[in-house]
């Protein structure tokens, strides 16, 4: 197989869909993790269940009920379609929505985790230093805990990338709108085109490993600066 | 003037009890308060602090910290407060710690100088010592130029030569700012050297209040000197007995005889004193 006649759209649509599900969802579960680690409500364990349940659900129950939710028979479909003439099933904003669900609770956990062992005095001494909690998030609380930011980011960001019955629920497999990587795989697996899954696997495989290795390294590295280790 | 009139449903080891404060407490003044663990005195400040809530009324001077209508947030109290894990911004450095509060060099400037701290300045607190992190945390904590300093046993993590050097720097700021000064402490030369009131909490109640000389020295009568203790063991020889008690950090004996050595019992807490000698004091080899 010649590298150059590879087709590399599947990638560079599989990492615009990440980037941007991660920025969005990064914006979004800032200030929920933050309100989850620091709340004594009652609802905190209803919120919490809801925000993890994309883990256990197979990724075809998402997608199913992402696509009824989006599809021009729904309200919200139908909204969409009279008002911005959008559609939001079959094409690239679907497939970000849907996203935004399924990865929604791996860019949670390690935030939520990482507010929670911070110390409290120090978020005290924060308020009493005359801060509002915006101030206190973005100046003590996040660069408090830089590990769990990147692994935040990194397994989401990843873990869209690696997505797969999602995406071809909401978005089925038009080249260059909703063909991502992962689904390119399935596809040249099926019309026994081996080589080129093989081509594709492997920078996977490769980019995935070097992603992770560098989090860890990070971690590693920062703990050591900081005084854990 | 600090005016306290506060009552809070605490959660304490032995069961729910009630925190019922009622003080008044002179501007410019040092206060400590004493008490066993768990009687609320962590709580006190976190209320005075407004990092917890309470019912009651607190005012400082003319600020209303709380009454009925309203609770001001701790943000707008501008109190100093050291916790007693420092609680520094671990990702700032010295400086930055301070500035965070108040962008004021000069004030930056003067505190490090008073604390001596100016040549660890651009150092992040993990690689500073626990004596060097408490000072910043009480530079930070004067930064606001707070009328009304809290302070949550600062010092009980220090070593006794360190806690005696940070206790002049305590004092030295609190006389500087003029600010009026709670600290919880359980250590009773702590408490001698730099409080001029001491307040005992009990089970959420005050229990005492005076000088910390009616309140520290215990004797009665005619005792020269009175020391509280705890029996560790009682050891039978020949036909005496032999009591061994935990003063302090020391370890003393005391002869008892038969009689008295069935009344008391190992693990009691108890009052040694003397009547009939003098106690004479020495230099230390």
């Amino acid at each position: 197989m010649d590298i150059t006649s590879l087709d590399f759209t599947p990638f560079i649509l599989s990492f615009k869909l990440a980037g941007i599900t991660t920025l969005i969802l990064f914006i979004i579960a800032i200030p929920l993790s933050w309100w989850l680690s620091r709340t004594r409500c009652k609802c905190k364990p209803f919120v919490e269940a809801l925000v993890s349940l994309p883990i256990v659900l197979p990724p075809s129950v998402i997608g199913f009920y992402v696509l009824v939710a989006l599809s021009q028979n729904s309200p919200l479909g139908t909204f969409f379609e009279e008002t911005f003439g959008i559609s939001l099933v079959f094409n690239f904003t679907g497939l970000v929505i849907a996203s935004l669900f399924y990865s929604f609770p791996f860019m949670m956990q390690p935030l939520q985790g990482g507010f929670e062992a911070l110390n409290k005095n120090m978020i005290d001494a924060s308020f009493l230093a005359g801060k509002n909690s915006l101030q206190t998030v973005l100046f003590v609380g996040l660069p408090n805990i830089k590990p769990a930011v990147l692994t935040a980011i990194i397994v989401t960001f990843a873990h869209t990338v690696g997505e797969f019955g999602v995406v071809l629920m909401v978005g089925g497999s038009i080249p260059g709108e909703t063909k991502v990587a992962s689904v390119s795989i399935y596809e040249a697996v099926e019309m026994m085109d081996y080589s080129l899954a093989h081509v594709y696997s492997l920078i996977m495989l490769v980019m995935s490993f070097s992603v992770l290795f560098g989090v860890y390294l990070f971690n590693h590295h920062h703990a050591k600066r900081i005084g854990i280790r | 003037m600090l005016k306290i009139n506060i009552t809070k449903e605490l959660q304490g080891s032995c069961g729910a009890m009630q925190l019922d404060v009622n003080l008044e407490v002179e501007r410019g003044s040092f206060t400590a308060i004493a008490g066993p663990s768990g009687s609320g005195k962590t709580t006190l400040l976190r209320v005075l602090a407004g990092l917890e809530k309470a019912e009651g009324v607190m005012r400082l001077d003319t600020i209303t910290f709380q009454d009925i209508k309203q609770t001001l947030a701790p943000q707008k109290r501008h109190i100093g407060f050291v916790f007693q894990d420092y609680a520094l911004f671990m990702n700032m450095s010295v400086e930055q710690n301070l500035l965070y509060v108040a962008k004021e060099s000069a004030l930056v400037k003067e505190l490090l100088e008073l604390t001596k701290l100016t040549e660890l300045r651009d150092r992040l607190p993990a690689t500073l010592s626990g004596g060097q992190q408490q000072r910043v945390a009480l530079c930070r904590a004067m930064m606001k130029r707070p009328k009304l300093l809290l302070m949550d046993e600062p010092l009980s993590a220090l070593d006794p030569k360190m806690r005696t050097a940070l206790q002049a720097d305590i004092l030295k700021l609190h006389k500087a700012f003029g600010t009026t000064t709670i600290m919880v402490s359980h250590d009773p030369s702590e408490i001698y050297r730099l409080a001029d009131k001491v307040i005992v909490l009990e089970e959420g109640k005050v229990v005492q209040v005076g000088t910390p000389k009616e309140v520290l020295l215990k004797i009665q009568g005619s005792q020269k000197f009175s020391l509280r203790g705890e029996i560790l063991e009682i050891l039978k020889a020949d036909v005496i007995y032999v009591a061994v008690i935990a003063i302090g950090q020391q370890i003393v004996e005391i002869v008892l005889d038969s009689k008295e050595a069935e009344i008391f019992k190992v693990g009691e807490q108890v009052q040694v004193s003397t009547k009939a000698f003098s106690p004479s004091i020495r230099h230390l080899d």
